[in-house]
């Protein structure tokens, strides 16, 4: 992990009319390429801090900077162009009525001249895997292309963050796994820094570091192993064990030696081949 | 109440140029009492089966028998009332059906419209808000100051007090967030349970399929792919893996830990406890020999 | 028959009036409604009838599709007719019964001022027929430009029209979708008298009103979170292209223009 890419210091933010703020002093650093889980029951503050990061809201209290640069109402604009957003709704953040015009829309947003337009759509797509869908229309596309052209809408303004807001929820296994494929790919060939919003902890489970958000603050932080860890916690606070870990403690409450709970049916089954092979 | 579908076919848009079949020789009993779940992809036809069962879509052939009530293809349905009492069905996302000034009204509005009197839908608008764990007092709200999680509760009661005998699921929890889901699936449990409920579940969650239901469906392209208990449908998996669907994650273990030690457990396991025994049986019998 | 109505529909297809560019198309239709007023006699409104089935016939587009989707409309245009015939009362009587007088003014009004009102439809609808809704947005834009300079918000008003155009199906859905949700919990649509049907369209406004908002305010947050501040600095990715065929029509339409000035009585 290098240097910080985005740092939050003592971030406060409450809604209007909401005695209960939403964020409450948070502090916390985002590193260039990784992959950050923020996750957290519906309500936890989450998806505020998501809108922070994109200066769609202002903290009251404390700063936030992206880049080198501190958020505030004249640098907004420069902080949107190097952080990427994909919604939850496909439908609500579809603008353009063909897929092809929907990935042009920031570009053009951001004054990109025509002929540099034309290329980044074409390969944008093709990240995504959705190059041959150009004059599809949305309402032929399914959830999972959706916000795989969402994707590309990011991808062609070539921010260096891109934040998925809860982007796969309401998505069905097939658009989920498709979406979490792509981003996956992304980080590992373009470099880029993820932070997934989310209350799927198998999606969590693939990032580098998670945070857990509760009740507005700052609850854990921590690489997926260390947050498992907590186990019971988790479900107190709204939330679940991914399946290998809960099936590696069972297992070792039957007596059978594991050293660790395992975050992936691979390294489970693995785990349970050599320790028991050599008997 | 039992309901069963004969040979159903359903064309959207029939007749025209934008003809499309949805789903054809569709055949599922579900007798009284039983929890059904129907599995299988976006588009595979579970969203048009659902639909028949309270006459929302009349079959384009076949029939469809609703407790005494059948309702055949060609044939002018009228007055389908008594069979939209009988059988509720919650749509995914549901919160978007809500529209009253107050979540009692709301809630009383179906069962007015069957006929209940407004005392009698008052008493149920309280026994439904209590079932759906909120309490009494968010009755005087306006449906839309509440949260997600709230709105799609009282949605539910607004089901729920129309006493339905058979209840239709269409994705329930649909964006909750993990404690909801499990709240919202075990309330719908525990009511088919009590109330000696028929429920048609229609679900990606093959977790969901696999704790829940008696019996399974499985659609694909618009055809029933396969049906039967639990145990049989997810004893084949690599069926349901062909089809590009899930298998739970305990069969999805067992499938791997079975193909890394080269062996074949006795029987599917549909919980993690029963895999975990087994797993935990077979290595201190000495696993690989 | 709402189905089979083609007003305002696309029909997709590779004729030259599809591969127009949509000003040109545009110009031509604006030109036409006021050039149909030139003609005045049987010559004149020849031509312009030779003119618009000319058109027709390069759109590609099947008569007996046109004809079938015009159907109601056509009512409209035989009801101009009987209307002129009985109410214009020059000329010569040509036919008598009773009270009924039919002059020949009326028949000459009649068969002119129908005739041309089914042409103007004809014409309007080959636009519509050949053009997507978003090329015609992106055309009307492109034209209003200059009232720009008189502070008329031409980029909002087109951005308005596309956003328009790309949420109606999903709207449709949404309709579906509640219609059969109020269905389910006892609301009538199809049957019943019509003081209860009326009082069913509630359940189903509201609840599609407050959608809409709602997708209007994700759509506006997502908008901003692109990029989007208004039409200032902004590129555009669709791009127009003027090509012979363009120069050719306009100046095709110009002659017969010409043509109808020199013809007319």
């Amino acid at each position: 992990m290098s240097k910080p890419l985005v740092s939050i210091e003592n971030v406060s933010f409450s809604y209007e009319g909401q005695q209960d703020p939403a964020l409450n002093n948070i502090s916390f650093d985002i590193y260039e390429g990784e992959w950050l889980a923020i996750v957290g029951h519906n309500g936890s503050g989450k998806s505020t801090l998501a809108k922070l990061l994109n200066g769609l809201q202002f903290p009251q209290e404390g700063t936030i900077s992206v880049c080198g640069i501190t958020l505030s109402e004249e640098t907004v604009w420069d902080i949107r162009k190097n952080v990427g957003m994909v919604f939850q709704n496909p439908d609500n953040q579809f603008v353009g009525t063909t897929v092809q015009d929907d990935v042009a829309f920031g570009l053009e947003n951001h004054g990109v001249p025509r002929e540099i337009m034309v290329d980044r759509v074409q390969t944008s797509l093709d990240k995504v895997k959705m190059g041959t869908f150009l004059n599809q229309e949305p309402h032929h596309l399914s959830g999972g292309q959706k916000q795989r052209v969402a994707i590309a809408g990011v991808l062609a303004l070539q921010p260096s963050i891109i934040i998925l807001d809860e982007a796969t929820s309401m998505l069905d296994p097939r658009g989920r796994a498709e979406v979490i494929e792509t981003v996956r790919e992304l980080k590992t060939r373009e470099n880029i820094t993820v932070i997934s919003i989310t209350h799927d902890l198998e999606e969590a489970a693939k990032a580098d570091r998670i945070i857990v958000m509760n009740k507005g603050k700052l609850y854990r932080e921590g690489t997926p192993e260390e947050i498992f860890e907590m186990d019971e916690e988790l479900i107190k606070l709204g939330l679940d064990i991914p399946f290998p870990v809960k099936m590696s403690k069972k297992l070792r409450q039957k007596g059978i030696g594991l050293t660790k709970s395992y975050l992936t049916e691979e390294e489970l089954v693995t785990e349970l081949w050599t320790s028991h092979s050599k008997m | 109440m039992d309901i069963s579908l004969k040979n159903v076919e359903y064309r959207y848009q029939a007749d025209s140029p934008f003809e499309r079949l949805a789903i054809s020789d569709v055949s599922i009993d579900i007798p009284s009492g039983t929890y059904l779940a129907i599995i299988g992809h976006t588009g595979s036809g579970k969203s048009t089966v659902l639909q028949h069962l309270n006459a929302l879509l009349k079959p384009t052939r076949g029939s469809v028998v609703i407790g005494s009530r059948e309702i055949r293809a060609k044939r002018k349905e009228k007055n389908l009332k008594g069979v939209r009492e009988k059988v509720g069905i919650v749509f995914q996302f549901p919160e978007h059906q809500l529209f009253e000034e107050t979540v009692e009204k709301d809630i009383m509005f179906g069962p007015m419209n069957f006929g209940v009197s407004e005392k009698e839908a008052k008493a149920r608008a309280r026994a439904a808000i209590n079932l759906v764990g909120l309490s009494e007092e968010i009755l005087e709200k306006s449906p839309f100051d509440l949260s997600g999680g709230q709105m799609r509760r009282v949605a539910i009661a607004g089901v729920l007090a129309m006493e339905p005998e058979v209840i239709v699921l269409d994705e329930p929890t649909a964006g909750l967030d993990p404690r909801g889901r499990k709240e919202i699936m075990d309330l719908f449990y525990s009511l088919h349970k009590q109330k000696n409920l028929s429920t048609v579940l229609v679900t990606h969650s093959m977790e969901d399929a696999a704790r829940y239901a008696d019996e399974i469906v499985v659609m694909h392209q618009g055809k029933v792919f396969t049906k039967g208990t639990p145990e049989l449908i997810f004893s084949n998996p690599q069926a349901l893996i062909e089809l590009g669907l899930d298998v739970p994650e305990v069969v999805g273990l067992q499938l791997r830990i079975e193909e890394s030690f080269k062996t074949k457990f006795k029987k599917i396991s549909l919980s993690e406890d029963e895999l975990a025994e087994m797993v935990a049986e077979f290595l201190e019998g000495g696993g690989l020999k | 028959m709402m189905e089979k109505m083609i007003f305002g529909r696309y029909v997709p297809g590779d004729s030259i009036l599809h591969r127009m560019d949509p000003r040109s198309k545009l110009i031509i239709v604006f030109l036409f409604v006021c050039v149909v007023f030139i003609a005045n006699n049987a010559w004149t409104y020849g031509i312009l009838a030779a003119y618009t089935f000319i058109m027709v016939g390069m759109s590609k587009i099947s008569p007996r599709f046109l004809y079938g989707g015009l159907k109601p409309i056509f009512l409209l245009v035989v009801f101009t007719f009987l209307l002129h015939i009985f109410m214009t009362k020059e000329g010569d009587i040509v036919f008598e019964l009773g009270w009924l007088k039919i002059y020949e003014g009326g028949i000459r009004q009649g068969i002119f001022i129908s005739l041309r009102f089914f042409l103007l439809i004809l014409i309007t609808s080959l636009l519509t027929l050949t053009t997507t809704p978003i090329e015609i947005t992106d055309g009307l834009e492109t034209l209003l430009n200059p009232l720009k300079k008189v502070n008329f918000p031409v980029h909002e008003l087109a951005l308005m029209m596309s956003i328009s155009l790309r949420f109606i199906p999903t709207l449709m859905q949404e309709t579906d979708k509640i219609m059969k949700a109020q269905t389910a919990r006892g609301v009538e649509y199809n049957s019943g008298p019509i003081k209860e049907r009326i009082k069913a369209i509630v359940p189903l406004l509201i609840p599609l009103f407050i959608s809409s908002f709602k997708r209007a305010e994700e759509l506006a947050v997502a908008m901003e979170a692109r990029g989007y501040k208004g039409g200032e600095g902004r590129t555009k990715y669709r791009q127009l292209t003027w090509g012979m065929a363009d120069t050719g029509m306009i100046l095709f339409l110009a002659a017969v223009t010409i043509l109808l000035i020199v013809l007319r009585g």
